[in-house]
């Protein structure tokens, strides 16, 4: 009954604050706080059960939401070591950054309605990671996606955060439409929505590989929209207009890692599906860390520089599960949840601090603002992967097995490790050190914005050890235990010797590039500005999908059928029958003249003619 | 309640209340306001009685009332209803008592005759919902839609008279086929027996030839599908909708086109292998008023016309389920006759609500209501969000049944379907941008948001019923899987020679 809990929990204080404190903004940040911060005292006693028993049985709990003649479906809870690393992370990331929000969005308008949103987020969040069927997973993943659009709205009179949180939403909706599709081929295969029960029907060999094949691209349509992957990874960018917070929470540590998260859930079809369907998802992921690094170079926005590492790295999850090293995947966005807040929350600082999110603005703020800058120095050496930091490790094993699967990904991976760590120098450099750009008198934020800060880069130095090679049992033990593969990890020399040396490149190229004293821009723009231009463009994608995908296209066909609907059935044919029935009334009217002659006139003729007829035939 | 005649006091009370306001003066509003209240709150009352005690483990026709009216002819007072016609009356009785307080707000002039004709609409709406006589069928669906003519052609907005003839027109001509359909059945299965009858219950009792089905089939789903309405057949619906009065918008997208639908799964139930025959090519015009009717919907600029584009798509998800004749999309397309006719009520009271302040409905005439218009604003986005089958709304779990049913057979429909969900979110999502986003203008300055409690009740109502059955769908699902078993039973009995 505690699962529940979980989702009433939330919820409720969503209604609540919705409801009845949506005045009183202290009570309503209370209840959510309170929600959130219970939901994690909830699931501890779980994660200390899982540690204690690495191979604890899955728990299920369900009932039936909807039953009709051949067909039910049921809402249902799982409780699984999968599930409850996932509930430690959203519970406890969710809770530093909800106590972190208080601060940040201290004094704005709409401070309830933020804290009713967190809610409803961790609500529909909390229920992705509970399903146990994919019907429930796919109501919560839309949810979501609505707790996202009204967050990445937050400020919904500035035009450009009501067009992001509408791309947001549509983006994923289109990412959406390959994953129900994917459902229902999975059901018509196997007659049921049960993550177990599919498991145990794939596994038996029940289903063909061209029907797996197909189902495991179309479900992975959905983590493409909601993991933003290439093609669909346009709206995260975009997605950095809502409050910094929301930015951490939904855009970095938790929602976006929930395309993820449903790879592995799902893992009994991936480790089944054939293998041209694993390597176009482990492609899509690779291609997607490299573009989404690249692209963090051409940016001068803080928060839009994290967005991107955000992307890349989600790039790497998934090409770690395309590999079919699905654990290691979930190593990663547990390893990254926790830098990569941390960097999120240490930009909204700085954000705070010197009001822009221009780095060319900031500089030389490391005499300012101690904490901020030293966690941020800790979670950028984490996201870099240098040793022995969070990043190293889960880095490590991403790269190991792509390394097993396919060399050209492997040094896709590794090229992707270098320019991160260039653009992670170029960002501390630029916004920590060097000179100083700021205008006015930045301070170090108040307490309750630092301590979520200092919890967090504890965890992004050491949360990596969890997956220690030799540690048994360690964090593959919990989440490959069950799966088969992915779970025995090798620490491979080979590896992390060039993958380090691929970051220390990274590290003192992006030193020799922005340590100069007099810079006001990015001298990549000075040296290769038609290469920036494009970096900065974002390779066009946004350009051809709004300019011609949308507008032409989309809304070309809209504009068609509106042409023929009102033009060719309205006017034409519709409106072209009354006219002509109404001008036969009137030249039949012509014969209605009520003078009894020609009544007589047409009468004799009438005996005329058929005379003539009589006389003929 | 035991004998108390339940169906017909959910036609009399309308009625009744009609007879009265015809002695009550002019200029006695509160009056006949109250009456209208009361009438339709009786009726409210008495369908959730129906739903609570409609027995769903016996199933069938049941509170069935007869008494013979024209022996001669075979013609009886003849009510009773199944899973089916209990859920659409009871959207039926939710739709009017909203409609009755958004007249309450919107109607300034001649509100008694207004009064009049809406509750004589809505006497023919739950008449057609509870015939099981074919002659009372036809003249309780003449009552629902006469009504029509002159609440659009007095009350309405633009175009008012245009569109009432066109509506009109259409309606007349279709009904024109529907009836030739039901009087041949009439005659022939006079002939087959020798006992001339419209009892559809013992209509239902024959078997008729193939061929003879797939024949008068025919005339009765067109008759019928002009109503729902049917693409290409469909455009005197916008142009209603858009013209109507909030309330008779209401009442036509809620519970009229609902009647088409209703009328199609009766001649399904009376002709099964015409239904065999035809019901494929259903779901290939399915596929036009999905796609055309949401491409259409995402160009237009007025509000109510895009809500009746996206209505005519919408209906489209019905007509598809319907045509799938499985449990799952017949259940899936009841379930959304019933959730789209409280979401698309919805629309129209808050697009009513802002035409009647603003006197545009033009989208780009606006921008940041949600500043000034707090309520209505969340009001317009759960509704938004519920036609475009967000989780935790009623027309979701309808969407997904409907889905679910069409992808065995239908799998082109179904995918085409399921992206007409990307087009309802699209032009749903530009509306509330273009809307109520954005900067705020100063000219919006004096429109007033929804805070009185006759003001804010039909919203709340429509929104509570949206979520209530979005949680918890067995809450009518139950009851509709009663009345669609044994119809889709029937159906494939027989196979088509």
């Amino acid at each position: 009954m505690d699962i529940w809990a979980l989702l009433i929990i939330p919820l409720a204080a969503a209604l609540l604050i919705t409801l009845v404190t949506r005045k009183n903004e202290d009570l309503s940040s209370f209840i959510s706080i309170g929600a959130i911060v219970l939901c994690f005292f909830i699931v501890f006693p779980y994660l200390l059960k899982m540690l204690g028993n690495p191979h604890m049985e899955a728990l299920e709990q369900s009932f039936t939401w909807l039953q009709v003649k051949g067909l039910t479906i049921e809402m249902g809870t799982i409780i699984d070591p999968l599930s409850i690393i996932m509930l430690f992370i959203v519970t406890f990331v969710g809770s530093l950054i909800h106590i972190y929000s208080r601060g940040y969005m201290h004094g704005e308008h709409g401070f309830s309605r933020f804290f009713a949103c967190l809610s409803l987020f961790i609500f529909s969040m909390l229920g992705i990671v509970l399903s146990n069927n994919f019907i429930m997973i796919f109501v919560f993943w839309e949810l979501v996606g609505l707790a996202s659009y009204l967050l990445i709205g937050f400020y919904f009179e500035k035009a450009s955060a009501a067009d992001a949180a509408k791309k947001a939403f549509l983006v994923n909706r289109v990412g959406d439409f390959g994953f129900i599709l994917g459902i229902f081929v999975l059901y018509y295969a196997t007659g049921t929505f049960n993550f177990i029960e599919l498991g145990h029907i794939i596994a038996a060999g029940k289903v063909d590989s061209a029907t797996l094949g197909l189902a495991a691209l179309l479900i992975f349509c959905g983590a493409v929209g909601k993991s933003a992957q290439f093609p669909l990874h346009v709206w995260l960018p975009d997605a950095m207009e809502g409050p910094t917070p929301v930015s951490a929470l939904i855009h970095a540590a938790t929602m976006v890692a929930a395309g993820v998260y449903m790879l592995a859930r799902a893992s009994f079809l991936y480790s089944a599906a054939p293998h041209f369907a694993m390597m176009t998802i482990a492609y899509i992921g690779g291609f997607t860390a490299l573009m989404a690094a690249l692209l963090a170079l051409g940016q001068s926005d803080i928060k839009r520089i994290i967005a991107y590492s955000t992307l890349s790295s989600l790039g790497y999850m998934v090409m770690s599960v395309g590999v079919g090293g699905t654990s290691a995947g979930m190593f990663y966005l547990t390893t990254h949840a926790f830098f990569k807040a941390l960097l999120f929350l240490g930009a909204g600082s700085v954000i705070h601090a010197c009001h822009t999110n221009e780095i060319w603005h900031m500089g030389k703020l490391f005499p300012k603002m101690k904490v901020t800058a030293v966690t941020f120095l800790l979670g950028s050496f984490a996201m870099m992967g240098i040793f022995p930091f969070s990043g190293f490790w889960s880095k490590d094993e991403i790269l190991s097995a792509a390394y097993n699967a396919d060399t050209f990904l492997f040094g896709l991976g590794v090229f992707t490790a270098f320019i991160t760590a260039l653009f992670m120098t170029k960002l501390l450099l630029v916004t920590f050190f060097g000179e100083k750009r700021y205008h006015g008198h930045p301070h170090e934020s108040p307490g309750v914005m630092t301590i979520p800060l200092m919890v967090l880069s504890v965890f992004a130095v050491f949360a990596g050890l969890a997956g220690l090679p030799g540690l048994e049992p360690n964090f593959g033990t919990f989440i490959g235990g069950g799966h088969g593969h992915g779970g025995e990890h090798h620490f491979n020399y080979a590896v992390a010797t060039i993958s380090t040396a691929a970051v220390f490149l990274g590290i003192i190229i992006g030193y020799a590039l922005y340590s100069k004293k007099d810079m006001h821009e990015d001298i990549l723009a000075v040296k290769f500005p038609k290469v920036f231009r494009v970096l900065e463009n974002r390779f066009y994608f946004d350009y051809v999908y709004d300019n011609y995908l949308v507008k032409k296209i989309y809304n070309g066909i809209a504009k068609i059928s509106n042409f023929i609907e009102v033009y060719i059935i309205i006017n034409f044919i519709l409106n072209g029958i009354a006219y002509i029935t109404r001008q036969i009334g009137r030249g039949l009217r012509l014969t209605i003249s009520g003078q009894l002659q020609h009544y007589t006139l047409v009468m004799v003729g009438g005996v005329f003619v058929l005379m003539i007829i009589f006389v003929i035939f | 309640m035991e004998g108390f005649p339940v169906l017909s006091a959910l036609i009399l009370s309308p009625l009744i209340a009609v007879i009265i306001l015809l002695f009550v003066k002019e200029e006695r509003i509160g009056l006949i306001r109250a009456i209208s209240v009361v009438s339709t709150s009786i009726c409210l009352i008495l369908s959730f009685y129906l739903l609570w005690a409609y027995d769903k483990v016996k199933g069938g026709y049941q509170f069935i009332e007869k008494v013979e009216w024209i022996k001669s002819l075979g013609v009886s007072y003849h009510l009773g209803v199944d899973g089916i016609s209990v859920a659409m009356v009871v959207l039926t009785s939710i739709v009017i008592f909203t409609g009755v307080f958004v007249s309450w707000v919107g109607v300034k002039h001649r509100i008694k005759e207004h009064y009049i004709f809406l509750l004589l609409l809505v006497a023919g709406v739950f008449g057609v919902f509870e015939s099981l006589d074919l002659i009372c069928f036809f003249l309780f669906y003449e009552l629902a839609v006469i009504p029509m003519y002159p609440l659009i052609g007095i009350w309405g907005s633009a175009n008012r008279e245009y569109a009432t003839m066109k509506l009109t027109l259409y309606l007349s001509f279709g009904a024109l086929f529907a009836l030739l359909g039901l009087l041949s059945i009439y005659f022939v299965s006079g002939a087959q027996t020798g006992v001339y009858t419209f009892d559809m219950l013992e209509i239902a009792k024959l078997s008729f030839d193939g061929s003879y089905q797939i024949k008068v089939f025919l005339p009765l789903l067109f008759g019928f599908g002009v109503l729902v309405p049917l693409a290409p057949f469909h455009s005197w619906s916008p142009i209603g909708h858009a013209a109507a009065p909030s309330a008779v918008s209401m009442l036509h997208a809620g519970v009229l086109m609902k009647l088409g639908a209703y009328g199609i799964i009766r001649a399904m139930w009376l002709l099964p292998q015409g239904a065999q025959f035809w019901m494929p090519w259903v779901a290939v015009l399915s596929l036009i008023n999905i796609f055309y009717g949401g491409m259409v919907a995402m160009s237009r600029k007025d509000m109510k016309f895009m809500i009746g584009y996206s209505s005519s798509s919408h209906m489209g998800y019905v007509l598809l389920g319907l045509a799938t004749v499985n449990y799952i999309g017949v259940n899936g397309a009841v379930l959304l006759m019933f959730a789209h006719g409280i979401m698309t009520a919805l629309a129209f009271s808050l697009i009513g609500f802002i035409y009647d302040q603003a006197h545009t409905r033009m989208m780009y005439d606006f921008s940041g209501l949600a500043k000034k218009l707090p309520f209505v604003s969340i009001a317009f986005a759960i509704m938004g969000f519920a036609s475009s089958g967000l989780p935790g709304l009623a027309n979701f779990v309808a969407e997904l049944m409907v889905f679910i049913g069409a992808f065995k057979d239908y799998p082109i429909q179904a995918i085409v379907a399921v992206f007409g969900i990307i087009v309802t979110a699209t032009y749903m999502l530009r509306c509330l941008r273009d809307v109520f986003f954005r900067e705020p203008q100063d000219k919006w300055d004096h429109i007033k948001d929804a805070t009185t409690f006759v003001e804010r009740m039909p919203f709340v109502i429509l929104i509570a019923v949206l979520l209530v059955v979005g949680f918890y769908p067995a809450i009518i699902v139950d009851i509709i899987n009663t009345g669609v078993v044994p119809l889709v039973d029937r159906v494939n009995a027989v196979p088509l020679g």
